[in-house]
């Protein structure tokens, strides 16, 4: 009895509220995100073949950025690496061409499917250049 | 006083001498540096750095062959053969990928260098059990305890949840 006075109490004070105005109705999802716009994955990828694609970049430009990227939570994508690979090619760098595949066969981890798909979408650049694979190098075992 | 003043002064004098001798500063010197120059970029292997900061092998320190690799590196890398590819890779990089994940057997030698000192240490237990400890005392003997458990009994020792409630006292046994 007491408990159907006390909802009945309650249902009439939130419509009592609502009838206060507007003062806050927020919407559905509401999430408390800054208000900055999030970089989108194109762009994202965009900003790295222009870094990579400089004409004049150095080596130190190829090492911060190869180092950089690999710092984060992803593996780049195909077009990226290419531009990074045509950046060894500028550079005279063929260790590095080399390095960055093995970086990025590492930085997959445990998604084996991932490596073998770049080097896929790779070839005809690494054709093009002429690099090696680590494993057409045999540095990919021990 | 003076003289253990001198004493402290001359110690140290020859303590610098020594330091400046050994350190990497003396240009000329060939000998193995033990002294790692910190201000300048330092190579490594970690696989969260792709390129480290310098090659492997600085390019003044190439041999005359590597030098003339390094000069064909500048034109196509097709006209590379797979061995002066893998040259020039282990030129600038000292271990590969595989090569930097690839763990020891050290593990092994520490478990079993660990067992080995936990056995000395037995054996060293054992000796001072034997030859240090003197005999036990008679309150422990076969014959001590089985009055003392006996009058333990007798006295009702925690009847409730204890020693007493399990001996059957009708049947004069362990329950």
């Amino acid at each position: 009895m007491m408990f159907s006075a006390v909802v009945r109490l309650s249902a009439s004070g939130i419509r009592s509220l609502a009838r206060a105005g507007p003062s806050y109705t927020a919407p559905l999802a509401s999430r408390c995100y800054s208000h900055a716009k999030a970089e989108t994955d194109e762009e994202f990828d965009a900003r790295w073949v222009t870094y990579f694609s400089k004409p004049d970049i150095d080596a130190w430009e190829l090492k911060k950025g190869m180092n950089t990227l690999i710092g984060y939570d992803l593996v780049p994508e195909p077009k990226i690496l290419d531009s990074a690979l045509r950046a060894c090619r500028r550079l005279n760098d063929l260790a590095s061409a080399i390095r960055i595949l093995e970086a990025v066969k590492d930085k997959s981890g445990p998604h084996k499917e991932i490596y073998p798909y770049l080097i896929q979408e790779l070839k005809p650049t690494l054709q093009e250049l002429g690099i090696s694979t680590p494993e057409e190098l045999g540095i990919d075992q021990i | 006083m003076l003289t253990s003043r001198a004493l402290i002064r001359g110690l140290q004098s020859s303590l610098w001498r020594s330091v400046c001798s050994t350190s990497a500063l003396q240009g000329s010197h060939s000998k193995v540096v033990d002294v790692i120059d910190c201000s300048v970029p330092q190579y490594n292997n970690r696989l969260d750095t792709p390129l480290p900061d310098r090659p492997f092998v600085k390019h003044d320190q190439l041999s005359a062959e590597q030098k003339k690799l390094k000069e064909k590196e500048k034109a196509s890398w097709k006209s590379l053969s797979k061995e002066e590819q893998l040259a020039l890779y282990r030129m600038t990089f000292e271990l590969t990928y595989p090569e930097m994940r690839k763990g020891s057997d050290e593990w092994k030698t520490v478990l079993g260098g660990v067992f080995f000192f936990m056995g000395f240490t037995g054996l060293l237990v054992w000796w001072q059990r034997v030859y240090v400890f003197g005999d036990v005392p008679h309150t422990l003997s076969d014959e001590w305890v089985e009055k003392q458990t006996q009058r333990m009994i007798d006295m009702r020792i925690n009847p409730v949840n204890g020693f007493a409630s399990q001996w059957d006292y009708e049947k004069k046994q362990w329950k």
